[in-house]
């Protein structure tokens, strides 16, 4: 680790259908609300950073041209890093960078993405090579029911019970978005609505899914010292770890993933974590998908491979449970995918210092935020504490 | 009410002519003459398909063609039902990652010669670790459509 960084400010934008602003007003909602947050001006801004899906997500290269304005960039360094869903977590990870490495005092990192105004799932099979792969991929949805089904296969989980714990997956979900005011998806489901959907990718369904959102989301970063000065309750960056894998889907084993267990370890190692479910206090978890929410689970470390449906089955993250998971309702009721990967990280700073409101998880003062990219390729975390 | 502001629409559709190197040149190649070909490492012994130009867990490019056979068995698969711009073809249909005999490695294609109305039948049908063999595309391309599909075999 390099010098302490903290979260001194957080800022979301309402995700959802924003056909009310244009591309650029949206990213300035989120900034604007970020530094009243942190009560500071575009003046103690040292530097900035972004992150965005693929390009061709909206159809406006480049966007660090498009956004300079909106994020207060004018006449400072500007850095834009991609990694696909892993985007929020990458672009986090490069504000602490820069912070910890002393080059900065205060660096603001935003993220954002406008789901609405093109093909999500065809701008995601963009991602595939053209020549061996890309036909096969149907968005992100084919890619990840094939990593489900290839895990539930792998660990001998019966259909039925996968597809339960699923149903449940997406009920707690739904029902967390619900104090969320600025998730997408705000309404209740049932077991039997989830069970029965459409099917999108087998045996994957339309409540099993996340939302195609407009959305955006900026965090703040400080060194020790301007933290300190500047705010009450800052979060502090306990561990961070970030891993990738092959580019061919299946060279790599996507039951056990890599990217997903190591990123975790090396974090938790930085954290000082040993056993995840007893000391972490609540958990961001990227999860476009039920199914693949149960993968992340076990390669966190949250509960033995193959046993994620039964520790869901038995309620250990929902609200009130062991470990409660994504209480704003998560990426599968909010997905504006660029910016996703920061919300996790601006949820959780948001629960250690107490300021998560209606979705507060009471006491939480240990907190994982994550983001997975690619064609389940990366995999990012990123630990905040309540204490330095 | 609220008003309701204006969209304007705009596509953006660009050409490409996309190199293939020499090792997938000479993949396509044989998969015009109904010839699936792998690259196995000297060094660790690993083989993948489509062959591969260097070792991807080696980083050397002491690599040997090897001639892979046109079967293997399921990883997984799944039921496609959704859609998007630019969809290879109207669903449903299925793709499957495959491990085909002798490689160290999944492959991506589509499983075909299966009714998908009955989801039951099918989930019989492609059990984990089903057989299946390559269904040859009759009018060949040099492209991975040479391979029709997979099929399952009894
Ligand atoms: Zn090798």
């Amino acid at each position: 680790m390099g010098k302490a960084v903290a979260i001194i400010g957080t800022g979301q934008t309402k995700h959802g259908r924003r056909s009310d602003v244009c591309y650029p007003d949206l990213v300035r909602e989120s900034v604007t609300t970020a530094l009243q947050d942190a009560g500071i001006t575009l003046k103690d801004i040292d530097g900035v950073v972004l992150g965005t899906m693929p390009s061709m997500m909206e159809g406006v290269s480049s966007t660090h041209f498009y956004f300079a304005e909106a994020m207060g960039a004018l006449n400072k360094p500007v850095m834009k890093v991609e990694t696909c869903g892993s985007t929020g977590q990458s672009i986090g990870h490069c504000g602490y960078y820069w912070v910890a490495s002393g080059m900065a005092d205060i660096v603001l990192v935003v993220g954002s993405e406008k789901m609405s105004e093109g093909d999500g799932q065809a701008t995601m099979t963009t991602v595939f090579d053209p020549f061996f792969q890309r036909t096969f991929a149907a968005g992100a949805p084919g890619v990840f029911t094939m990593q489900s089904m290839e895990w539930m296969y792998r660990f001998n989980i019966p259909e039925d019970k996968g597809r339960e714990a699923a149903a449940m997956i997406s009920v707690s979900n739904h029902d967390n978005a619900m104090d969320n005011p600025h998730a997408h998806i705000r309404v209740r489901v049932t077991m039997d609505e989830v069970k029965n959907a459409r099917i999108i990718t087998y045996p994957v369904r339309l409540l099993d899914v996340c939302p195609a959102s407009d959305g955006a989301c900026a965090v703040i970063f400080a060194s020790e010292e301007k933290a300190k000065k500047i705010c009450k309750k800052p979060a502090w960056i306990k561990g961070l770890g970030f891993r990738g894998e092959e580019f061919f889907y299946g060279e790599s084993d996507k039951a056990i993933w890599m990217s997903a267990t190591e990123a975790a370890k090396e974090a938790y190692k930085q954290a000082g974590i040993r056993n995840p479910l007893k000391e972490l206090d609540v958990a961001e978890i990227y999860n476009p998908f039920t199914y693949q929410e149960m993968i992340f689970y076990e390669c966190l470390g949250l509960c033995p491979r193959g046993e994620a449906p039964d520790y869901v089955l038995k309620g250990t993250f929902k609200k009130g449970g062991q470990l409660p998971c994504c209480p704003s309702g998560g990426t599968l009721c909010s997905n504006p995918i660029g910016a996703t990967g920061l919300i996790r990280l601006a949820e959780a700073a948001l629960q250690v210092t107490g300021k998560a409101g209606a979705r507060q998880v009471g006491g939480a003062k240990l907190a994982l935020s994550h983001a997975m990219g690619g064609v389940d390729q990366f995999n990012g975390v990123t630990i905040v504490g309540s204490k330095l | 009410m609220a008003k309701e502001y204006r969209t304007i629409r705009n596509d953006v559709a660009l050409p490409y002519q996309w190199a293939l190197g020499k090792t997938w040149t000479r993949f396509f190649d044989g998969l015009k003459e109904e010839q699936i070909w792998g690259t196995k490492c000297t060094h660790c012994s690993r083989t993948y398909v489509p062959a591969r130009t260097f070792c991807p867990d080696c980083f050397t490019d002491r690599t040997e063609w090897v001639p892979v056979k046109p079967e293997g068995k399921i990883v997984s698969w799944t039921l496609v039902k959704a859609t998007y711009h630019g969809q290879v073809k109207p669903p449903p249909y299925i793709i499957a990652l495959i491990q085909l005999s002798g490689t160290d490695c999944g492959f991506h294609h589509f499983i075909g010669g299966v009714e998908t109305e009955n989801i039951k039948k099918l989930r019989q049908k492609l059990k984990k670790g089903a057989k299946v063999k390559a269904v040859w595309n009759p009018e060949k391309k040099a492209d991975i459509y040479d391979i029709a599909y997979f099929a399952p075999v009894k």
